[in-house]
């Protein structure tokens, strides 16, 4: 019995050492989505964030759905995420605080060379929706509750219909990238944001920009801290620093001059 | 604590009440991992039993590239059979990527190393007496390995349900070759995944329950089997 408490005294000791080893610096969990953190914004942003504050940021990159949640059971500091409804429920709901925008840009359709829905000339978004619909021409969703799966499912409800279950619409259950290596495999259409198709482009030979500009595919980006109510042991002081900073002239500067490596410009900052 | 029983309670409140789509990805998976096993198993009992019986040169390079494959990393095998079936890739004329049956595919190649390795082992300590009574007893040389296959039934049998328990568990493989395609390629594994990704970890854990409980029950049933053959083989 002695040697049995001993030994789990020991035991947790040592990962308590190990912890302290990891937990000098103060550290601020982001969740956020895959697509900021494939595009690599947050890899150009943050460098300057941790010189000027010294507070490191550790980017944990989910659906935004999930980056919500992570922030609602008190896994994460702070979330950058574009799901808007999503979001302001979940301040109503008092998990979040000081909600703010950030930045946007938007969502497009991609799709066969051969366009066999006849998307490229729709007048809409929701017509090009329809086109797809009416001609079961494939269309890949992401289907796990992200910003951009939300989106989608939003434009499904206006046009009218509810795509769950048909044959020609596959649900990929994965991130933006995978979900474009599958309709490019597939011939299919998907509904992407412009960063990540920028992004991998050139590896997806099969597909090419089919809708765009619609008001509808308008994608904006925010930031919102967990409630130090609900999470009193979360880094509140020093996510608003981060919301502080990134809402900031120097902040939003940076993000406007963010290029991905073939000198596109991904996201517009727009915070007030 | 709570946190974790709550989340306990509220999945076994979800089994009760399953709905057809979780019972479809259900049979899903038994039917991918068992087919693979299978196919994994008529390949690889034979070829196990030929390098377990028969001295030829080489035969300890086959043996260190088998056991070896007893731990390829299954994203790498996804990764491998990805490129194989993409448009882009040799063999993509056969579409064969996003489908059940290239998941079967990648399970097999998990699968096959270690039913043949377990086996080869198995058969390799057969008591070379076995062998010499059949001869003895005017067994043709097919009749004496059939004798040392059932010699070494238990020893094998262990080596498929290593095999099960590899290609159930599996995650990184399907993930890659089945696309996780809701009502197509979705088994339990890549839902659990997904699940836990969504946040939904109650969903997640019943699916975990549930496939933890199947694993149980195979596991058992082998295990009554293989149970039989042990006192034949202390005396």
């Amino acid at each position: 019995m002695i040697w049995e408490s001993l030994f789990s005294i020991v035991f947790l000791l040592f990962f308590f050492l190990v912890n302290l080893s990891f937990a000098e610096r103060k550290i601020l969990i982001l969740a956020t989505t895959t697509s900021v953190e494939n595009s690599g914004l947050l890899e150009y942003l943050l460098p300057y964030f941790e010189k000027k504050t010294g507070i490191k940021v550790k980017v944990i990159a989910r659906g935004t759905g999930a980056a919500i949640e992570m922030g609602k059971r008190g896994d994460a500091d702070v979330v950058f995420v574009h799901a808007k409804e999503l979001e302001i429920k979940a301040v109503k709901e008092g998990y979040f605080v000081n909600r703010k925008e950030v930045c946007y840009n938007d969502f497009i359709i991609v799709g066969p060379k051969s366009d066999p829905a006849k998307v490229r000339i729709s007048k809409s978004v929701i017509s090009a929706f329809k086109k797809i619909a009416n001609t079961k021409a494939l269309f890949v969703s992401r289907g796990d509750n992200s910003g951009t799966h939300f989106k989608e499912l939003k434009i499904w409800n206006l046009v009218g219909i509810n795509p769950k279950g048909e044959s020609w619409y596959l649900e990929a259950g994965q991130g933006m990238e995978k979900t474009l290596f599958m309709a490019n495999e597939k011939d299919a259409y998907t509904l992407t944001d412009r960063g990540t198709w920028l992004a991998v482009r050139d590896r997806l030979k099969y597909l090419t920009i089919l809708f765009e500009g619609d008001p509808l595919l308008y994608n904006q980006y925010s930031v919102m801290v967990v409630n130090p109510k609900k999470h009193p042991h979360g880094n509140y002081k020093e996510a608003m620093k981060f919301i502080n900073w990134i809402t900031s002239t120097e902040g939003q500067k940076l993000i406007g001059s963010f290029r991905d490596k073939f000198g596109n410009q991904l996201f517009i900052p727009n915070a007030e | 604590m709570e946190f974790l029983i709550e989340a306990f309670k509220k999945a076994l409140f979800l089994i009760i009440n399953l709905d057809r789509e979780f019972l479809e990805i259900i049979s899903l998976s038994l039917k991918v991992s068992i087919s693979a096993l299978i196919i994994a198993s008529i390949f690889g009992i034979p070829l196990g039993a030929f390098l377990g019986m028969k001295k030829f040169p080489g035969r300890n390079v086959v043996i260190v590239f088998l056991n070896t494959g007893m731990g390829l990393p299954p994203v790498v095998v996804g990764l491998f059979l990805y490129m194989l079936f993409s448009r882009s890739g040799p063999l993509g004329f056969l579409y064969l990527l996003y489908t059940p049956t290239a998941m079967i595919i990648a399970q097999f190649v998990l699968a096959f190393p270690i039913v043949t390795a377990l086996s080869q082992a198995s058969i390799t300590k057969v008591d070379p007496i076995i062998k010499l009574t059949a001869k003895t007893l005017g067994a043709t040389p097919f009749q004496v390995a059939l004798t040392i296959i059932k010699e070494a039934r238990y020893g094998i049998l262990a080596g498929v349900i290593a095999g099960l328990g590899r290609v159930m568990a599996e995650v990184g493989a399907i993930l890659i070759v089945g696309g996780n395609i809701a009502g197509y390629t979705r088994v339990m594994t890549t839902t659990i995944a997904l699940e836990t990704d969504k946040g939904n970890f109650e969903l997640a854990l019943a699916l975990g329950i549930i496939l933890l409980t199947i694993s149980f029950l195979i596991n058992t049933t082998l295990y009554f089997i293989q149970k039989k053959g042990v006192p034949a083989n202390i005396t």
